[in-house]
């Protein structure tokens, strides 16, 4: 459904410029959701601003390789285009709802107001159809909060009427960044399964982004690693899981508290995630891999297959003989 | 029990006012609060967000005006000593805030926050003193001396949370009290400061409150586990006893609705765990009662107070 092939993004003058995002490319199929997991700083957030066209007016960046909606190039065409031929296909929602909801506008309003872009349709068909929306996404009493403003709700509601508002664009491509982080872990179970449940239903496919693994264990059908603006990894959720190949992406996973080993030290990654835009010659990752040998500090690494839809940026992928 | 409790806590309630239609309202974050921390004891507190949690520990520091109850430090109240003591007593009990952008000053030197505590109440002999004692402080958290001419926009979220710490521990303190230390922090990092916090609670037979959302990360530092709801305590046990049996349904669902990092192991889709009650709307018995499926009518009237159901383990729950 989405594919985006070798999209890299700098940042800076054409002569001085620091690359954030280098040669991503990763699919995602029609009701797939697909984990891009990464720590601050390591380009995920950016890439989904690439991928929704948000970086192409203005601002100090350069982006090239392509995003592609169902065969359709996103990135090169206008937004009114993307809406008339139908691939308009994108919404995305964020980690801190109420920065995104207008504080002075009802619900309904805000809700309507995408209706009336998108599907076009005629006043009076607007309320129904944003009450539609706001059941869909399960808020009780969906006709009385029409009329409510943002305030009001709580921050899982709030994050519920951006889901609406994103659906109301009928996309075909959900991309949610963090939109759990700042929830409590009960709201968080009930928005991810409602994700899940919209995924099922309508056939959405979701790029949900994320630092937590815990989340990414429980959503997401398959995952796609970051480090310092590339993906190092990419495989079933299931796969990743049980046999992470990347030393990061292990090294990651052992970082997590673990019930069955409370109060015993916590593994943790030698030295500082590395900086955009660091030149290095060889793996970016390799200062700080406890596997790293002479070849990782001078060769770039293959993103080589480890096994069928698992692949590894890595000259020593883990599990693999020599 | 021989060895009195460093710290007690007796009944504590913290209110504050707030506007609503015109009218003002008493929200009680905190309600009849109770419980004690050993010496050299990790007592973590859980809940939600506006479950009053974070006002527990600012009440016990007096950052926030408790309402009713006390406090006792090494058997003295603390509510009701006097500014002179409270100041010393501050050297005492020390706080490390969630947020370490917003906790220190960004036009200061990272050194001169460190040691402002000592300038304020004359720890240092003199200057050459001061010094060696922000690079001891510096060391303790693994940074090094270097740090002390930096600024904080110089240093990473993990670096400034080191100092934060670096911080509160200067005065040699005998309890630290840690609100959410850890939660704006990345994964790798988040690890590294909890193995610093357990390491320096052992070297210096620290007591501490390690006060957060995320029931693993309160798991992998406390002995004890507080459970709080709405401004009340409704299950406190070892951490083993909550993690593995939980028995208030609140912790219960708390537990099942964490994210396991296995994706064999997910949680049940359609899940049904609700909201807590808006506090403008407090429930006249169990607060739980509208979320729990063990709910009777009995805990729609009678609000059940903490009693105890184990050794060492206190449920406020009608149908335990």
């Amino acid at each position: 459904m989405l594919g985006v092939r070798d999209l890299s993004i700098s940042i800076g003058t054409p002569a001085d410029s620091i690359d954030i995002v280098s040669s991503v490319s990763f699919e995602i199929a029609s009701g797939e959701i697909l984990g891009l997991v990464g720590e601050s700083g390591c380009g995920k957030s950016m890439t989904s601003l690439a991928v929704m066209g948000l970086l192409d007016r203005g601002g100090p960046w350069a982006r090239t390789g392509r995003v592609e909606l169902a065969g359709f190039d996103v990135i090169r065409s206008q937004p009114y285009q993307r809406v008339a031929t139908g691939h308009g296909g994108i919404a995305m929602i964020f980690q801190e709802p109420m920065s995104s909801l207008n504080p002075v506008m009802t619900v309904g309003d805000q809700i309507e107001e995408a209706i009336a872009v998108h599907q076009k349709a005629s006043g009076a068909r607007q309320t129904p159809k944003a009450r539609e929306l706001l059941e869909m996404v399960r808020i009780p009493d969906a006709a009385m909060q029409l009329g409510a403003y943002p305030h009001q709700l709580s921050g899982g509601m709030r994050q519920r009427v951006m889901i609406a508002i994103a659906l109301a664009c009928q996309p075909q491509v959900l991309i949610a960044d963090e939109p759990t982080t700042a929830l409590d872990v009960t709201v968080q179970a009930q928005i991810l399964s409602l994700l899940r449940e919209l995924c099922d239903s309508l056939g959405l496919s979701i790029l949900f982004i994320t630092h937590d693994l815990g989340v990414v264990a429980q959503l997401v059908d398959r995952v796609a690693v970051m480090y310092a603006g590339r993906i190092v990894e990419t495989a079933t959720v299931q796969r990743v899981f049980a046999q992470p190949a990347h030393p990061y992406t292990e090294a990651l996973m052992s970082c997590l508290p673990d019930p069955g080993h409370w109060k015993q030290r916590l593994t943790t990654i030698p030295g500082q995630a590395a900086k955009p835009g660091e030149v290095r010659s060889g793996c970016a990752f390799a200062p700080r891999c406890r596997y790293a040998v002479q070849t990782c500090v001078d060769a770039t690494p293959p993103f080589a297959a480890v096994s069928d839809d698992h692949r590894a940026l890595c000259h020593f992928p883990r599990g693999v003989a020599p | 029990m021989t060895e009195p409790p460093l710290l007690e806590v007796r009944g504590l309630s913290t209110d504050y006012t707030a506007k609503r239609a015109g009218k003002t309202v008493r929200i009680q974050a905190v309600k009849d609060v109770s419980f004690t921390l050993a010496k050299r004891e990790v007592l973590g507190i859980v809940g939600e967000s506006g479950c009053g949690k974070t006002s527990v520990g600012r009440s016990i520091v007096r950052l926030a005006k408790p309402h009713r109850g006390e406090v006792l430090f090494a058997g003295r109240d603390i509510f009701s000593t006097g500014s002179e003591d409270l100041r010393k007593l501050r050297l005492k009990i020390r706080m490390v805030f969630q947020d370490p952008f917003a906790s220190l000053n960004p036009r200061r030197a990272i050194g001169d926050s460190i040691a402002e505590t000592g300038d304020i109440h004359g720890l240092f002999d003199n200057k050459a003193d001061r010094q060696r004692r922000i690079h001891e402080a510096l060391t303790n958290v693994g940074l090094d001396g270097v740090f002390a001419t930096r600024f904080p926009h110089e240093l990473s979220g993990g670096q400034r949370q080191r100092v934060g710490i670096a911080r509160a521990i200067l005065p040699a303190p005998d309890v630290v009290i840690a609100d959410e230390p850890v939660s704006a922090l990345d994964v790798s990092v988040q690890a590294q400061v909890l193995n610093l916090l357990a390491d320096l609670q052992a070297a210096m037979g620290l007591s501490m409150i390690f006060i957060s959302h995320d029931l693993g990360v309160v798991g992998q530092i406390s002995d004890r586990v507080a459970v709080m709801y709405m401004g009340r305590i409704v299950e406190t046990a070892a951490t083993r006893d909550i993690t593995d049996h939980p028995l208030h349904p609140y912790t219960r669902t708390l537990m099942a609705a964490r994210p396991k990092p296995d994706p064999n192991i997910r949680i049940k889709a359609g899940i049904e765990i609700g909201e807590p009650p808006s506090q403008f709307d407090r429930p006249s018995g169990c607060p739980y009662e509208r979320r729990c499926a063990l709910a009777t009518s009995h805990c729609k009237s009678d609000d059940p107070s903490l009693r105890p159901v184990a050794p060492g383990r206190l449920v406020a729950c009608h149908n335990i």
